[in-house]
């Protein structure tokens, strides 16, 4: 990837680069199916670089987009409609470069976790591939010009995301996973209804043809579609009346598929409701449906945030009710307002992603989330607790953070609006912020800051817990005291948790020291090691990996998300510069129709 | 633009079949329904291309009018490739679920449903603190009533009074007989010891008045 191109033709040559977020991802993920689980050090390589280049690819597209205008690319040389268009506006690249950002930091920690049930053959045969399957699908919902290809930017990114979901195809993930693939199959049976409906009606699905079309048609039919496709949008975007599927199946996904998707694909259905929004049906025609939404997303998403005695429970439901100040923006259809969402959106999925992430962390070094179980762990570990405290307060919005900033610009773009239902929105905007710090606060009373709870400290670090799948598992229970099957792994399987992260603790080596091979009748079950050192231990039917120290590469990913959302503060006022432009772009709605239609 | 009816009736039938079966639990029955529901869209959409036209591939000198528009075929060809590998991936889950759990119903999800009995039990634990409340109340009414009823015996302090004199008397009384006693064990002991003196007793050495 060389990053210097001519100044002269650098127009040229970024619309040449349009495509790459969308087949960069897809041809590793099929490069990755072919070489299967072997090269394990290449194919992470692989994975890292492309992140890597498709990073680098947004980073200039957001630089041309801003400075030349949106991108457009038309695959294969035909002009719209007939032919698939990629657009890339401020708004599209700016989402690419965060999105591309956070989920190359994802890739790195799960690198570092070694994924799914200590197996290192299923995450790179499954995870990876599936991850950047993800990844094009997203980049290419960002990119889409037209209704069709925002729908199959969609699928692709849903038929990973069950796989992702139901990775390892325990009995609680097939659950969740089941509530999810459901709820997301009817989402996308009903934007093909709906994309069958703007054709009917208008007779083209390419978004910059649409505006003019739409403009003529009459009200009703107009509302009609505007409200099918607000609410297959809503789905994915999970807001309120639409959102009671997320907090049942996030949580039970390993960590960084929960982080990525909280992130992004809730995300993703924001950008299309602004994209519709703005591009499609100007002017505030459901603007206080719209309203009615957010407030009641606000309000009752904190609320069972409030409720919950789970971490990444608690964390679900922040990410629905914070969803509410972005459809607040959108909402108000305003140039501050739109601005405010934009830069919310940017905000929120670096900092709802890092949160996950830790949350992530502390399961591992503390063997839950349940905030009832945990304690002390800002001694036990002040490393996480700080890059737990950050992001928290980021989140709530504590000043001099970049949340503060979100939400102060929304909250002003609200006040500047005037009215009752948006003082309302502006007073509901508040308490939530305020109740997201009470459950925050609270959270990190019980998890960091209070003593620590016997357990605790004996569990030391839990590298994996994994459900025993197999028969030859049943009798463990009995076995749990004699503890040799964590060392000399001969044994049955037996020993207790504690005598595993004993022995872990005791034990002073070299990374590489090789893991238990364990009970002679599951064949050829050996681990190789990842990070730090680990001793396997069963337990109850689970079998439990312990060691005592964080892997380096996912705290250090982790960390990496943490700086990269203080950067949002530290360059609030660039970031807020483009956001204007974007939003500028967006409302004026012409400079995106006259780049995609002026050939 | 016009529409065939019996396409129109076709889709609207297979989405309302569809949306039934999807409401069931077993996952089979919803992988029923969404491939139902599939189709119906695919026939919706199909009626957007307008009524059946010319094949362009058979008459290639065709005025574009005459043919059917084939940019909803292509949707659907696309969406019925998606639904395919949906439904694959949807068998698979349910194969997976009864493989598990021995059904493969959808079921609620069980962290609602703790906080469901929550609830529940927040109900039972206001109703049984509403019987000890009661309860309470009855034992404190009875507990008045006897403190009333003794109140009444020993109405006036003076009683009272003349229960702890007497009490008081009857104390003095048994101390004094108690000293007295302890006085007359003395001197007998005294009397023993001055008997006793003289005698170059060894035992008196030792134990002395303890003898």
């Amino acid at each position: 990837m060389s990053g210097g191109a001519q100044p002269s033709d650098a127009a040229a040559f970024a619309s040449a680069l349009v495509p790459l977020p969308v087949i960069l991802p897809l041809c590793a993920a099929g490069l990755k199916l072919a070489i299967g689980a072997r090269l394990g050090r290449v194919q992470r390589f692989i994975s890292a670089a492309v992140l890597l280049t498709v990073l680098i690819v947004s980073l200039v597209l957001l630089i041309a987009a801003d400075r030349h205008g949106p991108q457009v690319m038309y695959a294969g040389g035909w002009p719209p409609p007939v032919g698939i268009v990629l657009v890339a506006d401020r708004l599209s690249a700016l989402m690419l470069v965060i999105s591309s950002a956070v989920t190359l930091c994802v890739l790195i920690y799960s690198v570092g976790q070694g994924m799914a049930d200590n197996d290192e053959a299923t995450p790179l045969s499954v995870f990876h591939p599936s991850y950047l399957v993800l990844v094009a699908g997203v980049s290419d919902t960002f990119l889409a010009g037209d209704l069709f290809n925002l729908y199959v930017g969609f699928e692709i990114m849903l038929t990973a995301s069950y796989v992702l979901l139901t990775i390892g195809g325990t009995i609680a993930r097939i659950r969740a996973g089941a509530t999810y693939a459901v709820v997301s199959l009817l989402s996308s049976v009903l934007f093909m209804a709906a994309v069958g409906m703007v054709y009917a009606a208008t007779g083209t699905v390419t978004m910059a043809e649409l505006p003019a079309r739409l403009d003529e048609l009459p009200q009703g039919v107009g509302s009609v579609i505007q409200i099918a496709l607000l609410g297959v949008f809503g789905i994915k975007a999970a807001v309120f009346p639409l959102a009671a599927w997320l907090p049942d199946s996030y949580p039970t996904a390993p960590a960084p598929v929960t982080a990525v998707f909280a992130g992004l694909l809730t995300k993703v259905g924001v950008y299309a409701i602004l994209r519709t929004q703005t591009l499609l049906f100007p002017g505030d025609r459901i603007g206080d449906v719209l309203m009615a939404v957010a407030l009641l997303s606000l309000i009752v998403g904190i609320l069972g945030a409030v409720a919950q005695t789970d971490l990444k429970r608690l964390l679900s439901f922040t990410l629905v009710s914070h969803m509410g100040y972005m459809v607040f923006g959108i909402a108000l259809a305003s140039h501050d307002g739109i601005a405010g969402a934009v830069f919310y959106v940017a905000h929120h999925i670096t900092v709802q992603t890092t949160l996950f992430l830790v949350a992530g962390l502390v399961e591992r070094r503390s063997g839950t989330t349940d905030l009832q179980s945990l304690g002390g762990l800002a001694t036990l570990s002040p490393l996480l607790a700080v890059i737990f405290f950050i992001p928290a307060m980021n989140l709530a919005g504590i000043p001099p953070l970049s949340g503060f900033l979100g939400k102060l610009g929304l909250l002003r773009a609200g006040v500047d609006e005037g009215g009752v239902l948006t003082y309302v929105l502006v007073a509901g905007g508040t308490v939530t912020s305020l109740l997201t710090l009470y459950a925050l606060v609270k959270a990190w009373n019980l998890a960091f800051w209070r003593a620590a709870t016997p357990e605790m400290c004996a569990v030391g670090t839990v590298l994996d817990t994994a459900e025993g799948d197999s028969p030859e598992e049943d009798g463990d229970g009995d076995g749990g005291g004699d503890g040799d099957g964590a060392v000399g792994g001969g044994s049955g399987g037996g020993g207790t948790a504690d005598d595993g992260s004993g022995t872990g603790r005791g034990s002073g080596g070299p990374a590489e020291t090789p893991a238990t091979d364990w009970d002679g009748v599951g064949p050829g079950r050996k681990e190789t090691v990842l990070a730090g050192r680990r001793v396997t231990a069963t337990f109850g039917g689970q079998e439990i990996t312990t060691s005592s120290t964080l892997p380096t590469s996912m705290t250090g990913a982790t960390i990496g998300l943490v700086v990269f959302g203080i950067a949002f503060t530290v360059l609030a006022g660039p970031l807020f510069g483009l956001t204007d432009r974007a939003a500028g772009e967006l409302i004026a709605r012409t400079p995106y129709v006259e780049a995609v239609m002026k050939s | 633009m016009t529409a065939t009816l019996a396409l129109v009736v076709c889709g609207g039938v297979l989405f309302a079949s569809g949306t039934a079966l999807l409401l069931a639990r077993p996952l089979t029955r919803i992988l029923l329904g969404a491939v139902l529901i599939g189709n119906g869209v695919n026939v919706l959409v199909l009626t957007t291309s307008g009524p059946a036209g010319e094949s362009a591939l058979l008459y290639p000198d065709l005025d574009w009018r005459q043919m059917a528009d084939p940019l909803p075929q292509a949707f659907i060809l696309t969406a019925i490739v998606i639904t395919l590998a949906l439904t694959a991936f949807l068998v698979t889950m349910a194969y997976r679920s009864w493989q598990l759990s021995g059904n493969d119903d959808v079921p609620d999800d069980d962290e609602d449903i703790r906080v469901v009995r929550r609830a529940e039990y927040a109900d039972e634990r206001e109703r049984l603190r509403a019987t000890y409340r009661e309860r309470r109340h009855e034992y404190r009414a009875l507990a008045h009533d006897e403190e009333e009823r003794e109140a009444q015996e020993h109405s006036s302090a003076y009683q009272k009074l003349g229960r702890a004199r007497d009490q008081y008397r009857q104390m003095r009384r048994r101390a004094r007989a108690e000293a007295r006693a302890f006085r007359a064990r003395q001197a007998r002991a005294e009397e023993t010891a001055e008997e006793t003196e003289g005698e170059d007793d060894p035992w008196q050495t030792i134990l002395g008045a303890d003898r």
